[in-house]
């Protein structure tokens, strides 16, 4: 059995106009094994934070649910937590209060000793030493993503939830905390479920990519084995025989869907019948390319 | 003119300030009597009436005592008022002759605790209805109406209802406190940005901790905005509210010197009126600055 697992999971929601629902994505079944790290990649609004929301359990799913380690997400708790888009560092609290406050509540038997040491370890894990006394608004924003990492690892979740966690940062800032991430994860192997639109971030970081077709009614219809040994660094992986293979691949599904996924999607018999699973290592992509590029 | 603009701005403040008083001075001085081409029956007939009077030398001039109530007194007029006032700051006379300081004691006490509570009330429940959009969308129409309402307009009815007038007049603060702080804090606890609820969810922190390390400090920029209107508008009721009830302190200080025909105490009472203002109003401030934040 499976870690995580996202068992025929649907989401609607009332439509604007009034009359009946509107299918956001139905029928996803992913399964994510113990300290792996998968991503889903998709065009924005197919609806991929709303899965990401519903694992998280700050959403409920219409149909289906998740399953975490043989138990039913029912909502939020410390054993999922989310490193958000937008940080959501709280303003009025300093770098070490923001981290505390999450640290405390995970270990509340602690005393502050334990807590102080745990959070310093966290702090000097991201390199913010000699910030722990700033307010998030005197840090710049990959620094401010740093302490949403600190945050989520100190808590030591049994799934950390990736909300485009880049996507706000500067793009050769980007690049040093894919890295930082990479040895994060490599240090403590955390279970990952990330969200994104970087193709290259997924690369960087995943073992396995799963791409999700364009919404209303989106649904996941590859999923990419990220063929690539670690550890994995931005200056060798793009000499790996593979990279560029994945990398087209996914480029020319996410090109393909640009356009509301209508025609992608209606030529696909395969996308119907689940997810196709593609690995650059087994021949049997070669199969799948004849038939996707009729 | 020797001011320059890249001096300090306090010496062009003293500098109006000086221009005022004097143009002040100027406008209310009133010429020296002047009694070329009245005949004697007329001076007679103005002595009778008190507007003159004769003095040891037997020249006349303005009745002082008639002066007080001609016109507008002048800046000196006021200064003489004020310095009588401030030594006597600490005796009380009778019933209603208290030194000012007591007068500017019970009004503050009256005002601070009238704001206190309403603030304290509007925060509580501008918080349920913040975090209950049902709620608030449900009472928002009665918030609206009755926001509005000059506090005043309460005060029969609350007289009427409380039969003592010591709590009406705090009772009337209260009203004129309790509706903006009221209203914004529950937009600013309502407008809260979700993914600090969301975090606090996830950290599965209890009521008491999401409450007061999250939405409290989250809402405190929008709450403090709402509690500086609140603020200026308990402080402009106060005042009508002691002319009104007759209850000791500056506003009514104010009435009662208008009473006595005194308008230098009038002008008196009306700087006082100032001075406190600007004091609570710096001490709120300072409070203010403790709790808001940047985003």
């Amino acid at each position: 059995m499976s870690f995580l697992s996202i068992d025929h999971m649907s989401k609607y929601f009332p439509s604007h106009s009034g009359d009946g629902d509107v299918c956001i994505f139905e029928d996803v079944t992913v399964k994510v094994h113990k300290g792996e790290f998968v991503t889903v990649i998709g065009h924005s609004g197919c609806g991929k934070s709303t899965l990401l929301n519903i694992i998280a359990g700050l959403e409920t799913p219409t149909e289906g649910g998740a399953i975490l380690n043989g138990q039913e997400v029912t909502g939020p708790g410390l054993d999922r937590m989310v490193v958000f888009q937008n940080f959501a560092l709280m303003p009025w609290m300093t770098v070490y209060q923001n981290i505390a406050l999450a640290v405390r509540s995970a270990y509340p038997t602690w005393s502050s000793q334990e807590i102080k040491a745990h959070v310093q370890k966290y702090i000097t894990l991201v390199g913010l030493q000699g910030a722990e006394t700033k307010k998030p608004t005197a840090l710049s924003g990959g620094m401010k993503q740093r302490v949403g990492l600190a945050r989520a690892f100190s808590i030591e979740p049994k799934v950390l939830l990736l909300d485009e966690p880049f996507a706000q940062i500067d793009a050769l800032t980007r690049g040093v905390i894919q890295e930082e991430l990479v040895q994060m994860w490599n240090a403590t192997r955390n279970t990952v479920f990330m969200v994104t639109h970087d193709v290259d971030e997924a690369i960087l970081l995943s073992d396995r990519i799963m791409l999700m077709t364009n919404g209303p009614s989106a649904r996941i219809a590859e999923i990419v084995d990220v063929t690539i040994p670690r550890p994995r660094s931005r200056e060798t992986i793009i000499e790996d025989e593979h990279y560029y293979k994945i990398r087209n691949h996914i480029i020319h599904f996410l090109v393909r869907h640009a356009s509301h996924g209508q025609e992608g999607e209606s030529g696909d018999a395969a996308e119907r019948s689940g997810p196709v699973e593609i690995n650059f290592r087994d021949q049997a992509t070669k199969e799948y390319e004849t038939t996707a590029s009729h | 003119m020797g001011i320059k603009s890249t001096q300090h701005p306090f010496f062009i403040s003293i500098f109006f300030l000086g221009i005022f008083l004097f143009a002040w001075h100027v406008a209310t001085i009133s010429p020296p009597f002047d009694p070329t081409g009245k005949t004697d029956e007329e001076l007679l007939v103005m002595e009778f009436n008190g507007d003159i009077m004769q003095t040891d030398d037997g020249q006349y001039v303005w009745n002082p005592e008639k002066e007080k109530v001609k016109g507008v007194p002048g800046p000196m007029t006021v200064m003489e008022k004020a310095w009588v006032e401030l030594n006597e700051a600490f005796v009380i006379k009778g019933t209603n002759d208290h030194g000012i300081a007591f007068l500017v004691g019970y009004t503050v006490s009256r005002f601070s605790v009238g704001f206190l509570t309403a603030s304290v009330v509007a925060i509580l429940v501008g918080i349920i209805l913040g975090l209950n959009q049902m709620l608030f969308r449900a009472l928002n129409p009665f918030i609206q109406i009755l926001k509005p309402i000059s506090p005043l307009a309460w005060m029969p009815l609350l007289l009427y209802t409380v039969k003592d007038p010591k709590w009406t007049a705090i009772l009337v603060v209260f009203m004129a406190a309790v509706w903006p702080t009221l209203a914004t804090t529950a937009f600013g606890v309502n407008s809260l940005r979700k993914e600090y609820l969301q975090v606090a969810d996830i950290l599965q922190l209890s009521w008491f901790k999401r409450l007061y390390k999250v939405i409290l400090p989250g809402a405190a920029p929008t709450i403090v905005n709402g509690l500086r209107i609140s603020f200026g508008s308990a402080l402009v009721a106060v005042v009508p509210a002691e002319m009104l009830l007759g209850e000791l302190g500056v506003g009514y200080l104010s009435w009662i010197e208008w009473n006595n025909l005194d308008i230098a105490g009038v002008i008196f009472a009306i700087l006082v009126v100032g001075t406190v203002g600007v004091v609570l109003d710096s001490g709120f401030n300072k409070l203010a600055g403790l709790v808001t934040y940047r985003e």
